[in-house]
């Protein structure tokens, strides 16, 4: 492979494959027999719970993990079984395991060095990955001396050095103040703009996953929930686990019985006003205002269901909708309401396989 | 990536390495090889050598005696009083470096001025051989010039018509009960350091917070110490008292220079009395019974005391 | 008040615990100078310089007996335990920690058994293999015997280093593009430098310590190091040399104990991790 152009841009770009992955130990299944297809150039989220598999997923990819069973391919030549000092992956370690005696300087150059790349290659390329990170007064410090955000651009650097086919993140963001987050999240899919390098990025934040990737990959159980993109993910989850994952509240669950679960949103959560066209209402609620919550740019309502859907339990059904408005609504709690749920924005899903379905008959139209 | 890639015997035997456990086995092999020469062998050695009637003079390991040797042995009365006095001097000791070591901890464990220079000199016991060590206290314990003997009689304690009795020395190293209490004295001088060392790292390692807590519960030092620190140490007593035990019970120079096992036999301990027989008088058959006998106590004890200390660090 | 009571307690704690760990080799230090007609007069003070202090006793330490050849062997043979412990536990210890799964974790018991059978139970065998071997009277007896101590007790704390580096940080190096033995090499061996040189400062006092296999293994005194000949040449019979005696003690004890003393931290910070992992 030829490295011939260090301005980023290196159309090095791969196709990340994996074929009936699967990862046990011992009696535990923690991955268990994922197919993943990666776009060239994309940034691919996998999310999940802690447990989930993800991380063992990724582990699989970089090599640090060899899979039970399954293939993984990069531009369609099977990695399993090459030693990962000859895979072309980088990582960005939760931690940023970066060398502690070693300079940020010697840090960046440990991959160049280990590759034996000739030593003015080497000058070019830091200069390149400092430049583009913004860490050129950075090098003489040792890792230790270094703030959260800075320890992250230098691990970033570390591994872009070497153009990788491959980038993998693990959870690059949650060891980071909550105040740069956001401002990091924002760097980071600046430089896959420019890197264009096929990043597979495992968090179990939704808002780092949906924020930041081309397309999300929920993973529990070891298996792939649902691969989509953010948007398809938030509107058309494929099962209860997805819908109850992404989202924050997380979708409604309304229990209409005969087998049958209506997921809706918390924005899709509206009041009666009386103009509504009767065929386009999926739903009606009558509920009781429990307490109302302020954030800011929205209020979050919590409520119990009075009527409208079948009684199941001893507890009424609760849920929360969102208004999105900044001075207060005119309600109180303990005050009844009806809210209306647009044939739309209604998802329905089977109680038992918790999988999508069609629209019941008997629903009103 | 394509040229590290291209076959050949070399590059397969480097994928071999990057395999764990292969390379694992690789980086193992010398040290597990060398103590299998130089402890396993021997050990099987020395049993076989408790089962035969091999000397110096005829050290082939030709016939077998059975228990023999351990009967003869049991039968000495230098061998009774080397048993009874190896787990008198051991349990004494370890009774002393609990004590100590979990005072000495309390102290140690805190930032005070000159911190760095009562660490030199805490260690100077261990830092020494022992058997140097055991010289200086020959030194201190001598009959005729003993500074703690002037400092006695000084002190109106020894010497006529004092509570010491009349004469001018007490004789440390010449009296059974002496003699052993100067060595169980030594070894838990030499060994509190090393023991310390082993509760002061579990010591450190009690979050600040749980003592903190206790203080602001209202409780005192000593409750803090009772309650919360000892308890929290007990793994890491086990492992001194481990420690500290096999250190004692396996050296015999304290003894061999300060009392040489006497009088006569009365302060006799196993491993000199091991000595004595296997390399001085040339019986190794009954050498290596006498070393060999508590080796079935000390394992049972230490791997009790170990899952013990283990389940306690789950917890 | 109170608080003023409770720091002379522990200062008062602080100096009775120094007192009780230096008395003897200070007492020691105070004899080497004493001329001999003060040092045997029963009646002086055994704390105090009376008739003026003399070098006679060092001098004749190094001129007049055999000790600078103790000393000299017993550093011959201490540098080459601490090499060959080196050269065995510091990679065993990281195959322990990282490799060998969980048949390594739970090694720390069994390295811990072999620390367990004491020297005085394998010096008889042991000196056979040294016969056998052609070492007999010679200090390469030591240095190939010596080991058996170090070796298991250096490998448990090491053990307990490696496993305080995190895991990550191998990981990083393998994806750099270092083979798992450079990725040790590199990464992990640098961040264990500190239990290293606390290994290395307990190897050699131990291979200094050791007295059963030095008096079973070594009968000539050219061979002889410090803790076999010092007890044996230095004292005749009856005839004590005791302020060459204490010089000889003296002057092992205080660097050593310098040396301890400075690597009091790193060894307790050894064992944590060998107590935690």
């Amino acid at each position: 492979m030829i490295h011939d152009c260090i301005n980023g841009a290196n159309g090095d770009m791969a196709v990340l494959e994996t074929r009936g992955l699967k990862k046990h130990f011992g009696r535990i299944r923690a991955v268990d027999g994922i197919d993943l297809t990666s776009t060239d150039g994309e940034l691919l989220a996998i999310l999940g719970p802690s447990g989930s598999g993800k991380s063992t997923l990724m582990r699989m990819v970089a090599g640090l993990e060899e899979p039970s069973a399954g293939d993984i391919l990069v531009d369609g030549r099977s990695i399993v079984g090459i030693p990962p000092k000859r895979r072309n992956v980088a990582m960005v370690f939760q931690s940023f395991a970066l060398y502690p005696h070693m300079s940020v300087l010697e840090n960046i150059r440990f991959p160049l060095v280990a590759r034996r790349v000739p030593a003015a290659e080497q000058r070019e390329k830091i200069d390149w990955v400092t430049g583009i990170l913004d860490i050129g007064d950075l090098l003489e410090r040792r890792p230790t001396r270094l703030s959260g955000g800075q320890m992250q651009r230098v691990a970033l650097a570390r591994a872009l050095v070497r153009d990788p086919e491959l980038f993998v993140f693990d959870e690059p963001l949650s060891s980071l103040d909550a105040q740069i987050r956001s401002q990091a999240r924002g760097e980071l899919r600046e430089l896959h703009d420019r890197t264009q390098i096929t990043t597979l990025y495992v968090t179990h934040d939704q808002l780092e996953a949906l924020g930041l990737a081309d397309r999300v990959a929920v993973v529990h159980n070891g298996c792939i929930q649902q691969l989509g993109t953010p948007r398809t993910l938030y509107e058309d989850p494929g099962n209860l686990f997805v819908a109850g994952f992404i989202g924050d509240p997380p979708m409604n669950r309304l229990d209409l019985g005969d087998n049958v679960i209506l997921g809706v949103r918390p924005e899709h959560l509206l009041l009666e006003h009386g103009e509504e066209d009767p065929g386009e209402v999926a739903l009606r609620l009558e509920v009781e205002l429990e307490h109302l919550e302020f954030l800011g740019a929205e209020w979050l309502i919590y409520a119990a269901v009075c009527a409208g859907v079948p009684e199941t339990g001893r507890r009424r059904p609760r849920v929360i909708a969102r208004l999105r408005q900044a001075e207060p609504p005119s309600m109180e709690t303990g005050q009844r309401r009806t809210l209306v749920v647009r044939r739309a924005n209604a998802r329905y899903f089977d109680a038992e396989s918790g999988e999508r379905r069609s629209a019941p008959s008997g629903v009103a139209a | 990536m394509s040229a590290a890639a291209q076959g050949g015997w070399f590059a397969r035997a480097g994928d071999a390495l990057e395999r764990p456990r292969v390379l694992g086995t690789v980086m193992l092999a010398p040290a597990v090889l060398y103590i299998v020469a130089f402890v396993a062998v021997p050990f099987c050695i020395a049993i076989a050598l408790s089962f035969s009637d091999a000397t110096v003079g005829d050290p082939t390991i030709s016939s077998f005696v059975g228990l023999e040797n351990f009967r003869a042995v049991m039968q000495q009365e230098a061998f009774m009083s080397a048993l009874r006095n190896s787990i008198i001097v051991t349990v004494a000791t370890v009774v002393g470096i609990v004590v100590l070591a979990t005072i000495a901890v309390e102290i140690l464990a805190r930032e005070f001025p000159g911190r760095r220079l009562v660490q030199v000199l805490f260690m100077l016991p261990w830092a020494m051989p022992v058997a140097l060590a055991a010289i200086t206290w020959l030194w201190l314990l001598d009959s005729q010039f003993s500074p703690i003997d002037w400092l006695l009689v000084q002190l109106g304690l020894l010497g006529p018509g004092t509570p010491l009795g009349p004469a001018k020395h007490l004789y440390y190293l010449g009296r059974e009960w002496l003699g052993l209490g100067s060595v169980v004295f030594v070894d838990i001088w030499r060994t509190l350091p090393l023991a310390t060392i082993i509760v002061l790292a579990g010591r450190l390692s009690i979050p600040r917070e749980r003592l903190e807590q206790a203080q602001i519960d209202g409780a005192g030092f000593f409750r803090v110490l009772l309650r919360i620190i000892i308890p929290a140490l007990a793994p890491v007593l086990i492992v001194a008292i481990l420690f500290t035990a096999l250190l004692v019970i396996g050296e015999m120079s304290t003894v061999a220079l300060l009392t040489r096992g006497g009088p006569g036999h009365s302060g006799q301990i196993l491993p000199y009395w091991a000595y004595l027989k296997g390399i001085e008088s040339g019986d190794l058959a009954q050498g290596a019974a006498v070393s060999l006998f508590l080796f079935p106590v000390l394992a049972a004890a230490a791997i009790v005391a170990l899952r013990f200390a283990a389940r306690l660090h789950r917890d | 008040m109170r608080r003023q009571a409770r720091k002379t307690g522990f200062y008062t704690a602080v100096v009775l615990l120094v007192l009780f760990s230096i008395l003897p080799i200070a007492y020691a230090v105070l004899t080497i100078f004493k001329k001999e007609s003060e040092l045997f007069d029963p009646g002086s003070n055994p704390f105090l310089y009376e008739q003026g202090a003399t070098l006679k006793h060092l001098v004749f330490l190094f001129t007049g007996t055999p000790f600078p050849t103790f000393l000299w062997n017993s550093l011959v043979i201490g540098v080459f335990v601490v090499a060959i412990t080196v050269v065995l536990a510091v990679p065993a210890a990281y195959a322990l920690a990282r490799l060998t799964g969980r048949w390594g974790e739970s090694s720390g018991m069994a390295i811990f058994l072999v620390y367990l059978i004491p020297p005085t139970l394998l010096f008889i065998p042991l000196f056979r293999i040294v016969v056998w071997l052609g070492l007999a009277n010679s200090i390469w007896s030591l240095v190939v015997v010596l080991p058996t101590i170090t070796v298991p007790f250096c490998t448990w704390l090491l053990l307990g280093f490696f496993r305080s580096v995190p895991r990550e940080l191998d990981e990083a190096a393998l994806l750099d593009g270092c083979s798992r033995f450079t990725a040790f090499r590199k990464v992990v061996l640098p961040q264990a430098l500190p239990g290293i040189g606390a290994c290395m400062v307990f190897a050699f006092s131990l291979s200094l310590s050791n007295y059963i296999y030095s008096v079973t293994f070594i009968s000539e005194s050219a061979s002889r190091n410090l803790s076999a000949g010092v007890p044996t040449e230095l004292i005749r019979g009856d005839v004590y040399f005791w302020p060459s005696l204490m010089a000889a003690t003296a002057i092992v004890a205080i660097p050593l104990g310098l040396a301890y003393g400075l690597l009091f931290d790193y060894l307790v910070r050894g064992f944590q991790s060998a107590e935690t992992g």
